[in-house]
């Protein structure tokens, strides 16, 4: 970095030093100003095209598409002088004019940068009286609906398809005001990475298929996440409506996914919401109170050689308490192709369709196909596997059975302590990706019933077996099994925040 | 004009000097006019020297921008590593420009002897002429004159013996008038979309295939191998007018004009004379009425204005207009502004690339007003927006096709407002309430 020529430039009055070659747009965030944009996207190739960002540069000719233009040593920008201004309101009135105006039944409203920035900038009346422009709605195939009329042509999906997805499925067909964005004749969207289109697209002429209709974007509430359905661990928003699940939308992470997530990872999320879930504890086959359902368990625990049975799904929190309450076990993940995305590097959906195996491994856990293989006789304690396509024979001959769960698995005998547990986005913790990177993920929903969150089930359960302390929050769990594993070492929520920061001794990624 | 009717005697016919003589056309035929005498003598000579005889000769882009020949070669880093490349432009699509094609179809040669000539001015190995799609009978001569002169070993990795490197190809457009901005032309020539890029980079920077590139119009490179042949005061000598335009210029004239064809004549040439003399003056019963001198592009201006101008780039500048390609269109009383300059309108929203907002949707709005206006429904807010909106659409894109489509209009409307007021208040139609 101290080779880097800085370059001193004011923006609105303010001073700001930026690296050469920086445009005046981002130079323009630096002083705390957004110039308006829409073709302009960090994670694109620059197109210049929407000519919404222009900004008034002392002693130039012309005012300056700021995307597009390097900053230079003594530069003064307005972003809000007249002529700027003007020049943005032209453009503003001119994407207004074919625009359908269906605000009303449009999903982008309320996260339109269309209607934000007319908001902020735009004429309150138009001068268009000529009848307005019409073309169909076209389903362009895996999540994404293109509703035609809306489309400004800013040209984001056709970028992100070629040049990041590496696909030649859209294009910008025909010209003048005829023009729209055409797809290939051979092929759709439904590329594994094609949805990203859809949160690219700065207004709402791009729509997800799966959200459509659904929920205005004001309802929702927003949690910062990570996805748990590949090793990956893409940075997530979850977007929730009455504590429901409605929308798994990428949120932006230069280490780890940039700005993109997968369609496979972006369209499973409705099991978070699924309603035939464990609400109580059980003992011999009938609702217990917690307190009697822990002591059976503490008690079941102390009858012998135990079997653990874990989830890749659970957060490094519930493995580390599992590991002092019962000692480690088996896991497995389910496989599933990889699905690169050709301009990132070292961003694929993965293999590993769960997000914490390599957070087990690293806690000690191994991987088995067949995770109650030796359970007969044991006291067995699955967490967080259902079970399905498993052999459960070994279960009927066993000790005792715990399972501490989100729904009950399959071919459970009917003696067994059921605990019910939170599932991901009902709790707080950390899921350890495939490079190691330790990323936090926030509670989105509340937990049904009784149910009650992972680490806590499992912080009392080691108390009821007499191997383990009692914790108060997450927070406090993954201090102690920072202190307690030296991969952690010296890790906490507060260093991890929400970008993420990489297991000490695991690191291959930067 | 050569062709299909004889020269004025008041015309100075250089580049026009053989058009409709079919031998011309030929390798031998143009070698016996003198052809490749300018080309052999500048594949031994420095390419700088080229430059500055170009420079020196006062040649000014005839494409319309009016740029000086011999500084924009200049700008190409010679001996920098890099493949160069030269592109001709003729994507000749300017409405009421027809010169470059008839160049092309009569001294196909001339033209190559120019390309070859500043190919090596620039230090370019490879020279792309890109022709407009529609001009099917010009590239097949081209094709064939390129031929001929590849097998004589004219062209090709060893031109003329020099042992220098200078290989032409015809590239042929698809017909979009946008091909002809120098960078859309290049992104074409690349098997993209014809869409115009950004600038800076600069072609002379980063352009074909990112590398330097020169783009020059077939007339400015045609004039090349007679500047070499001449000299550079010869060529500087031609002016009537601003010692700033030099050369001979042709100019094609369309419209309501007793005589339309290409006319050359020597800069600064009285454009009365031009008009009553050389083209023959209005039609029968008929008087001229308004004028767009260099294309379709420029600002229409009367015939009043137009009596007093010096055809060169300056004098058409003294009265707002500019010389552009020097495709001169007449309308004369019988036609109606509004109609006209609406189907220009139309044109230019027809050709838009759609990339920048301000054109894409400026120009259709812009017609459909205009259209609506012919149509009797136009309201005098309808006049105000068309200004209003041609200021939006005027220096803020990344071509200039959407200034192109608002200087016509709105030049027009200043100086025949009377014939749009004339529609306005006559208007047929009761859906729109006049408020002004």
């Amino acid at each position: 970095m101290s080779d880097t020529k800085l370059v001193n430039l004011t923006i609105e009055g303010r001073a700001v030093s930026v690296p050469e070659g920086t445009t005046i747009l981002e130079a323009a965030k630096f002083a705390g100003v957004l110039v308006p944009h829409y073709c302009y996207h960090p994670g694109l190739k620059i197109a210049g095209v929407c000519r919404m960002c222009l900004v008034e540069v002392e002693k130039a000719p012309k005012l300056a598409p700021s995307c597009a233009t390097t900053v230079g040593e003594g530069q003064v920008v307005h972003v809000y002088s007249q002529k700027a201004l003007d020049a943005r309101k032209g453009v503003l009135e001119l994407l207004l004019i074919n625009h359908p105006l269906d605000c009303p039944i449009c999903d982008q409203a309320g996260e339109c940068e269309l209607q934000d920035y007319t908001f902020q900038e735009g004429r309150a009346d138009s001068r268009y009286h000529e009848p307005k422009r019409f073309n169909p709605a076209e389903d362009f195939g895996g999540d994404v609906l293109y509703v035609t009329n809306r489309c400004i042509l800013c040209t984001r999906c056709v970028r992100f398809m070629g040049d990041v997805a590496g696909s030649r499925a859209l294009c910008v067909e025909e010209r003048g005001d005829r023009a729209h964005i055409g797809i290939a004749p051979d092929l759709d969207l439904s590329h594994p990475w094609g949805a990203n289109v859809i949160d690219l697209c700065p207004v709402g002429a791009l729509v997800s298929k799966d959200f459509l209709n659904k929920a205005r974007a004001w309802e929702l509430d927003r949690t910062a996440s990570v996805c748990p359905n590949c090793s990956q661990g893409c940075n997530v928003t979850l977007e929730t409506r009455d504590a429901d699940v409605v929308r798994m939308k990428p949120r932006s992470n230069a280490t780890v996914n940039q700005y993109y997530m997968c369609d496979a990872g972006r369209l499973n999320y409705q099991w978070i919401n699924r309603d035939d879930r464990l609400e109580l504890p059980v003992v011999a086959g009938k609702p217990a109170e917690w307190d009697a359902a822990l002591a059976a368990a503490g008690k079941a625990l102390k009858g012998g050689a135990v079997h653990v049975v874990a989830g890749a799904g659970l957060s490094n929190e519930a493995l580390w308490l599992l590991k002092q309450a019962c000692g480690t076990g088996l896991f497995r993940v389910a496989q599933g192709p990889e699905a690169p995305l050709a301009g990132v590097p070292d961003l694929a959906l993965r293999a590993d369709r769960a997000p914490n195996g390599a957070g087990a491994e690293l806690l000690g856990f191994r991987r088995a196909d067949q995770p109650l293989a030796g359970a007969a006789g044991k006291v067995v304690v699955i967490v967080g596997d259902d079970l399905d396509g498993l052999d459960t024979s070994a279960l009927g001959s066993a000790a005792a059975v715990i399972a501490i769960c989100t729904v009950v698995p399959k071919g459970l005998p009917a003696g067994a302590i059921l605990l019910p547990m939170a599932n991901f986005a009902e709790e707080e913790g950390t899921f350890t990706n495939l490079r190691g990177r330790v990323q936090r993920f926030l509670q989105a929903r509340p937990t049904p019933g009784f149910a009650r969150a992972s680490w806590t089930v499992l912080a009392a359960l080691g108390v009821a077996a007499g191997t383990g302390g009692s914790f108060a929050t997450a927070e406090a769990v993954f201090a102690a099994l920072a202190a307690s594993e030296s991969t952690f070492g010296g890790m906490t929520y507060d260093t991890i925040g929400l970008k993420g920061q990489v297991a000490a001794t695991a690191g291959v990624n930067a | 004009m050569g062709y299909p009717h004889k020269s004025h005697p008041r015309e100075t016919p250089v580049l026009s000097k053989y058009f409709g003589d079919a031998e011309a056309r030929t390798l031998e035929g143009w070698k016996a006019r003198g052809g490749y005498k300018a080309l052999a003598q500048a594949l031994s000579t420095d390419p700088v020297a080229i430059q500055n005889i170009v420079k020196e000769s006062g040649l000014r882009g005839r494409g319309g921008a009016g740029f000086p020949t011999g500084l924009k070669w200049s700008f190409m880093k010679l001996g920098d590593g890099k493949p160069h490349y030269l592109c001709c432009n003729a994507d000749e699509s300017e409405p009421g420009t027809f010169k470059d094609r008839e160049i092309m179809r009569w001294t196909p040669h001339g033209l190559i002897e120019g390309c070859a000539i500043a190919a090596h001015a620039i230090g370019a190995e490879t020279c792309y002429i890109y022709i407009r799609g529609e001009f099917t009978e010009p590239i097949a001569v081209m094709e064939r004159a390129l031929a001929e002169a590849r097998a004589a070993g004219i062209i090709g990795d060893n031109a003329m013996g020099s042992g220098k490197k200078v290989n032409i190809w015809v590239h042929r457009g698809a017909g979009a008038y946008i091909c002809g901005e120098e960078t859309a032309l290049m992104n074409s020539i690349e098997g993209r979309r014809g869409n115009p890029r950004i600038k800076p980079p600069f072609p002379a920077v980063a352009g074909l295939f990112g590398m330097p590139t020169t783009i020059n119009n077939v007339e400015t490179l045609a004039a090349v191998p007679h500047i070499l042949n001449n000299g550079p005061e010869w060529y500087k000598a031609m002016c009537l007018g601003s010692p700033k335009s030099n050369g001979s210029k042709l100019f094609s004239v369309c419209g309501n004009v007793a005589r339309p064809g290409n006319y050359e004549v020597v800069m600064g040439f009285s454009f009365k004379e031009f008009l009553y003399d050389l083209c023959g003056g209005p039609l029968p019963g008929r008087k001229f009425k308004a004028i767009i001198p260099g294309g379709s592009s420029v600002p229409v201006i009367t015939i009043e204005e137009a009596e007093q101008v010096k055809m060169d780039y300056e004098g058409f500048m003294e009265f707002g207009t500019m010389l552009g390609s020097g495709g001169v269109i007449i309308f004369d009383d019988a036609q109606s502004m509004p109609k006209q300059l609406a189907r220009l309108a139309r044109f230019y929203a027809h050709e838009s690339c759609a990339q920048c907002t301000q054109c894409r949707e400026g120009t259709a709005w812009m017609t459909k007003i205009l259209e609506r206006i012919v149509a009797g429904d136009g309201t005098f807010e309808d006049l105000d927006t068309i200004f209003e909106l041609t200021e939006s659409m005027t220096g803020k894109t990344i071509c200039v096709l959407s200034d192109s489509c608002g200087a016509p209009v709105c030049s027009g409307i200043t100086r025949f407002r009377g014939e749009f007021e004339a529609l306005i208040k006559g208007k047929r139609s009761s859906t729109v309430t006049v408020t002004a």
